[in-house]
């Protein structure tokens, strides 16, 4: 079982949890060149090692997260929340 | 190298079992082979094998990082069906299940194929409409295919829950020539097939860069050397992104995720067939094993991993599907359970295809399918390798297909591979 940390609830099981995935994919404008969006929408860098990726706590706060997580040994290295707004009123905060 | 038949049996328990052969050489790497097959899982080695049985070529070479059987190989169901509908993977499919019931003489080795029927269960109308259009495919392009009524299922499998149940069973969409093999078999059947046609198979061979001049792949640096190669295939499971980008060649529409699957402590026969539980968001499929084991699995983990290891809250999500669909199973105990790492595309199909680099061939994106395709996968990756063209069957299995817009999207899940289970 994967523990994550969330900032707004503290530390649960992933179960609790639903996996988005590539947090570093960027969609391009809706205008945007059909092979830039073909790249956003299907590649993949697949890193093995520390990864950056979405997670919404959906059985919690329900917040989107971004969370940096090994692929290959599961170790997390940190946990905030997706939208910047969010992230930066909870820094103020604290 | 001698063949197996009954008469070496007799004639090697005359001498105590101790006059067999070694099942294929352990040889040291050449600094260059014709071509190099990355990866001696059930897809690499039947490459080999066909390259060198169906295409007559020699000098080939399968280097593998770990040993026979330790990747996917061994870490799967041992299903084998092809109950496929979209175009292209229907005749794929079909000849890979051809295969499989030649291959045990093919390779003078039992697989120990079992034709045990493989029954998905049914538990709405509309779910029996959806099974009766793609069993209906199916018999339309040359496979078997049948729908059991709720009376048939219950005279064939007794024991399943048919009262009380959170999702009652109304019948069954089933297909007889579809079942289970030893997957240990395979790989020791393919590797002996192969190794007798002059390959040699290189364990603990890990490739660490590939090195290319301009458009062509040159040579492939290893744990054990450097290896000039004149055409490579990658079929490495859940590495593929590793390895294309060891290349130099980006990113690809693959994602690494792992999926477990679990074998109970032996009993005595129980179940038949391969029953395939999918409904409501769960996800099970069992079977019996030749020593008594209950094998079976469920859904992958959810999150990306390249660890082959798997989760707790999968554990118990196939244990509550396993009682749910045969409470008989309730006090069985659990034997052992693995998780093996799957490379899962953006639609959920397969790539045999050239690459952006001429002498360079990509077989990946299996997905939950790869046990059950590797006789065909081998197949047409070595006809792709030797004829360099796709023939016309895979000729859809390509990467470019996303550009094209044409997705082989089986489960209609959209471009998101932890989706299409």
């Amino acid at each position: 079982m994967i523990r994550i940390n969330c900032p707004f609830c503290g530390e649960r099981d992933h179960s609790e949890f639903t996996y988005g995935g590539d947090a570093t994919i960027v969609y391009p404008a809706l205008d945007a060149s059909i092979e830039e969006w073909h790249d956003a929408v299907y590649l993949r860098e697949n890193i093995r090692g520390m990864q950056s990726e979405t997670w919404h706590h959906v059985s919690g706060c329900r917040m989107w997260l971004v969370i940096e997580r090994d692929t290959m040994t599961h170790e997390i290295q940190s946990v905030r929340p997706a939208h910047d707004a969010i992230a930066k009123a909870l820094e103020t905060e604290q | 190298m001698s063949r197996y038949s009954a008469w070496a049996v007799f004639k090697n328990g005359l001498s105590g079992q101790k006059s067999w052969e070694r099942a294929w050489r352990d040889p040291e790497p050449k600094t260059h082979y014709d071509i190099v097959i990355v990866g001696a899982g059930l897809h690499g080695l039947a490459t080999a094998y066909y390259l060198a049985k169906n295409h007559g070529l020699k000098n080939i070479a399968v280097v593998e990082k770990g040993w026979l059987g330790g990747g996917n190989a061994g870490r799967n169901t041992t299903i084998v069906r092809s109950n496929y509908m979209m175009p292209g993977n229907r005749q794929f499919y079909e000849h890979s299940l051809e295969l499989w019931e030649e291959l045990s003489h093919e390779l003078n080795y039992n697989v120990m194929f079992s034709q045990r029927s493989h029954v998905s269960l049914l538990h709405s109308p509309a779910a029996r409409d959806a099974a009766a259009r793609r069993y209906n495919t199916m018999r339309l392009t040359g496979s078997d295919g049948e729908l059991w009524s709720l009376e048939t299922l219950k005279s064939e499998i007794p024991h399943l829950n048919y009262d009380n149940a959170r999702f009652p069973i109304i019948g069954a969409a089933v297909q007889k020539r579809a079942g289970s093999a030893r997957h240990d078999a395979v790989a020791w059947g393919y590797a002996r097939a192969a190794d007798q046609l002059g390959v040699d198979i290189l364990q603990n061979c890990e490739v660490t860069s590939v090195t290319r001049d301009a458009d062509k792949a040159t040579s492939i640096e290893t744990s054990r050397g450097t290896i000039k190669a004149d055409k490579i295939g990658f079929a490495v499971a859940g590495n593929t992104s590793r390895l294309w980008q060891m290349a130099g060649l980006g990113r690809l529409p693959i994602e690494t995720h792992k999926l477990q699957a679990f074998v109970s402590e032996p009993l005595k026969p129980l179940l038949d067939q391969v029953v395939v539980f999918g409904v409501g968001g769960a996800h099970f499929y069992i079977s019996q094993s030749d020593k008594g084991g209950m094998v079976f699995g469920g859904d992958l983990d959810w999150y990306k991993s390249y660890a082959q290891r798997g989760n707790l809250p999968i554990v118990q999500d196939v244990a509550e599907c396993a009682t749910s669909i045969m409470p008989c199973l309730g006090r069985v105990r659990l034997l052992r359970h693995w998780s093996g790492v799957m490379d899962m595309s953006m639609d959920g199909s397969a790539f045999i295809c050239k690459t952006p680099i001429n002498n360079l061939y990509l077989n990946a994106g299996w997905n939950y399918g790869g046990f059950k395709a590797s006789p065909a996968s081998g197949w047409y990756f070595a006809d792709l390798i030797a004829n360099d063209r796709p023939h016309d069957t895979i000729a859809h299995m390509d990467i470019k297909r996303f550009e094209r817009g044409v997705m082989i999207d089986e489960r209609g899940a959209g471009p998101d591979p932890k989706l299409h289970g």
